[in-house]
C-alpha cells in the first residue's frame, strides 16, 4: 500500500477577475476559490497509483478557513481524508514560511509517508517554489514538473520535459514530486463521493499549536521576503476606446498609429493621396 | 581579516547555450545593480570542459569566475550543484544571488534558497536597487495580471529567478578578462539521489509565433471557422503569425499549434492584435509580453479589453475585414 499525501490549494476562481476599476487591484475576497489546477491533477496521479497499487491519500491544504471546500472536493474525487492547517499566525507566509509549516504538518499527522504529490505551480502566486522547498525541508529527494509518472516497487520513474530535453528519472520513495496538468486530467466527481464528502467529512484540522509553531516562524513575521507593493499590470497602458462602424474605427486607428504599426511592419502605411 | 569585497552573484546555466541566453541577460543587469552598490559580478560555471562558457561569460561583463570542472559534475544535478553552491555563497556570502528561470533554474533555486535560509523571489521581470539599497524584484503573479514588488530585508543573499528575455545582455568584448578562479572539487559532495535514465533533446521546431513582431490572435468571437481564416489573411499582409485561444482550437478553427496561453506558446510580439477574445487568464498568462495591444470585442468589459492599448468595440470580424481592406489600399507594391 503506498502512503500518499496531496498538497493543495485554494487559488482565486480568476477567469472572471472582480476588479478595482480605480485602483486597478484585484478584489480578492470578492472572487470565488476553487482547487489549484496543477493540484487536482496532482491528486488525480494520486489516485491512479491507488488504483494500481492500492493506497492510502491524504489531501493537506494550508489556508483560511474557507479554503476548506477544495478538501471536500477532494475526498469527493477519492482522497481518503484531509487535513486543514490553518491559522492567523500563518497568514501571509511566503513560500519558505509555507513549506516550513507544511513539513511540520506532515510531521505532526502523516509521517510515514511514503510519496508527497504537489501541483507544479499555483494560478495566483505562479512561483513553483512550496514543492521544492518542502522537499528540501523534509530532507527527501523530489523531481518538479512531472509529465507522467509510475511506480515499480519502491521506484518510482518518471517523464517530463526539462528546457527542450525530453527526461527519463528515477527517484527512490519517500520522495517528492510537483506534477503538470499536461497528462493528469482530473476525472468527474462522482454522485455518491459527493454525498459522503460532505455528510461524513473526515477532515482533521490543526492550528499553529498542534504543530508545534511559534509566532515568528510562519506568516509574515517567518517570511524572509516581504512585498512592497503589488499592482496591475495593464497600468501604464493607454487604453484608448474606439466605438462605432468598423470603417471607421479602421480609419481611426490607422490616423492615430499608421507610423507606429508601420515601423514594425516595416512598411509606409501612410493613406494613399 | 579585511571586510569581504561585496558580491552580486549570477549562475551560470549554459545548457540550451544559443537558446538560452539568460545568464548573459543577467550578467548585463547585475553589472547594472553592481555600479548601484559597488559590488563585483561573479559567475559561478559548474560542468566538465567547461572552458568555452567560462570565455563566454567573461566576454559578456563578469568579473570574477568561479569555476568548478568535474567529471562528476557532466550532468546538471540538483543535489550535487546546490551542495558545492551552498558551499561557495557561504564562503563568500554574495549579497545578490540571480538564477535564470529556466526549468532547471526553478527547481534548483528553491531547494538552494532553504537550505540557505533565504528568501527568493520567483520568475522576476524586474530587478532594482532601491532607495535603501535592498534588492527591489518585480515578479508577476495572477498569469501576469498582476506584478509584485518584493524585497528580502534582512536575509542573505537576496535571490531571485529571472525570467529569460527580460534584459538585454552585453555586446561580446574579446578584451574583457575576467579573473578565473578554479575551485577544487569538494571530496564531501552528496550523490545525487535522482537517476538520468536518458534525456534527448526535442527537435527544434519552428518558434515563428513565439519569435513574431506582429501576432494576430483570434478567439471564439470571431464567429465561425470560415470568418477565423481571415486571420491569416491579416497575419499575412502584416508579416506576422497567427495565435489562438483554446476554445477555437477545441473547435477545430486552428491547429495546436497556433494554442497561445499559460501552459502553451508565450508570444512577445511589438503589436498584438486580439480578436473576440475575452481574456480567461489561461490565455492572458501567454501574452502578457507583448508590446502595443489592439483588443476587438463587442463587450467592452472584457478582461482582454481592459489589457489594452487600444480596445475596440465592435464586431471582431467585421473590424478584421476593414483592417484588411484598409491596409491593401495602403501598402503599395
Amino acid at each position: 500500500m503506498v502512503k500518499m499525501i496531496v498538497c493543495m490549494k485554494q487559488v482565486p476562481m480568476v477567469s472572471e477577475l472582480p476588479w478595482d476599476r480605480k485602483t486597478g487591484l484585484l478584489r480578492r475576497e470578492a472572487a470565488d476559490g476553487m482547487m489549484n489546477p496543477a493540484c487536482k491533477s496532482a491528486l488525480e496521479a494520486a489516485l491512479r497509483i491507488k488504483e494500481e497499487h492500492g493506497g492510502h491519500i491524504t489531501a493537506i491544504t494550508m489556508g483560511p478557513p474557507m479554503a476548506r471546500e477544495i478538501l471536500h472536493e477532494a475526498l469527493a474525487m477519492g482522497a481518503d481524508r484531509c487535513l486543514m492547517v490553518s491559522d492567523h499566525i500563518m497568514a501571509g507566509a511566503d513560500t519558505m514560511a509555507t513549506s516550513f509549516t507544511l513539513a511540520r504538518a506532515i510531521e505532526t499527522y502523516c509521517s510515514d509517508f511514503d510519496l508527497i504529490l504537489c501541483g507544479c505551480h499555483t494560478s495566483d502566486s505562479e512561483t513553483a517554489q512550496v514543492g521544492p522547498q518542502l522537499a528540501e525541508e523534509l530532507d527527501i529527494p523530489s523531481i518538479a514538473m512531472v509529465d507522467d509518472l509510475r511506480l515499480a516497487g519502491r521506484r518510482l520513474r518518471i517523464e517530463r520535459v526539462s528546457d527542450h530535453f525530453l527526461e527519463t528519472l528515477e527517484m527512490d520513495l519517500p520522495g517528492l514530486v510537483t506534477v503538470t496538468t499536461a497528462h493528469f486530467t482530473p476525472r468527474y466527481i462522482p454522485m455518491a463521493g459527493l454525498q459522503d464528502a460532505f455528510q461524513e467529512p473526515n477532515i482533521l484540522t490543526a492550528g499553529a499549536h498542534d504543530l508545534g509553531i511559534e509566532e515568528g516562524q510562519s506568516g509574515i513575521k517567518g517570511s524572509p521576503t516581504q512585498i512592497l507593493e503589488v499592482f496591475s499590470s495593464t497600468a501604464g497602458k493607454q487604453n484608448v476606446v474606439m466605438t462605432g462602424a468598423p470603417k471607421k474605427i479602421v480609419e481611426d486607428l490607422f490616423a492615430l498609429y499608421e507610423d507606429s504599426i508601420g515601423s514594425v511592419i516595416r512598411k509606409d502605411l501612410k493613406a494613399v493621396k | 581579516m579585511a571586510a569581504k569585497k561585496r558580491s552580486i552573484w549570477v549562475f551560470g546555466d549554459y545548457r540550451n547555450y544559443f537558446q538560452n541566453r539568460v545568464t548573459l541577460q543577467l550578467i548585463s543587469r547585475a553589472n547594472d545593480l553592481a555600479r548601484a552598490i559597488g559590488a563585483e559580478v561573479c559567475v559561478t560555471v559548474f560542468g566538465h570542459g567547461v572552458d568555452e562558457w567560462v570565455w563566454e561569460y567573461s566576454c559578456h561583463g563578469a568579473h570574477k569566475i568561479y569555476v568548478c570542472d568535474h567529471e562528476s559534475l557532466k550532468f546538471y544535478s540538483n543535489d550535487v550543484y546546490i551542495a558545492l553552491m551552498e558551499k561557495l555563497v557561504r564562503e563568500h556570502e554574495p549579497e545578490i544571488l540571480l538564477i535564470g528561470a529556466t526549468a532547471f533554474g526553478r527547481e534548483f533555486a528553491p531547494r538552494l534558497a532553504k537550505r540557505l535560509g533565504t528568501g527568493l523571489t520567483a520568475d522576476c521581470i524586474g530587478l532594482d536597487i532601491g532607495e535603501d539599497g535592498l534588492l527591489v524584484q518585480t515578479a508577476p503573479a495572477f498569469g501576469g495580471n498582476m506584478l509584485t514588488k518584493i524585497v528580502t530585508p534582512v536575509k542573505r543573499p537576496q535571490m531571485a529567478t529571472v525570467r529569460p528575455g527580460t534584459f538585454q545582455e552585453i555586446p561580446h568584448d574579446n578584451d574583457a578578462k575576467a579573473e578565473v578562479v578554479h575551485v577544487p572539487l569538494p571530496d564531501d559532495l552528496p550523490k545525487d539521489r535522482i537517476t538520468l535514465i536518458s534525456s534527448v533533446r526535442q527537435p527544434a521546431r519552428g518558434q515563428k509565433l513565439e519569435d513574431a513582431a506582429v501576432v494576430v490572435c483570434g478567439g471564439r468571437g470571431m464567429g465561425s471557422r470560415k470568418k477565423f481564416r481571415n486571420l491569416y489573411e491579416l497575419a499575412r499582409i502584416l508579416g506576422g503569425e497567427v495565435g489562438a485561444t483554446r476554445p477555437v482550437v477545441y473547435s477545430k478553427w486552428a491547429d495546436e499549434e497556433a494554442l497561445v496561453g499559460q501552459a502553451d506558446k508565450h508570444i512577445k510580439p511589438k503589436v498584438l492584435i486580439s480578436f473576440g477574445i475575452s481574456g480567461a487568464i489561461q490565455h492572458t498568462a501567454g501574452i502578457k509580453d507583448a508590446g502595443f495591444i489592439i483588443a476587438v470585442n463587442k463587450n467592452p468589459n472584457a478582461v482582454m479589453m481592459k489589457m489594452a492599448d487600444v480596445a475596440i468595440v465592435a464586431d471582431a470580424s467585421q473590424v478584421c475585414t476593414a483592417l484588411i481592406k484598409e491596409l491593401k489600399k495602403r501598402i503599395r507594391s
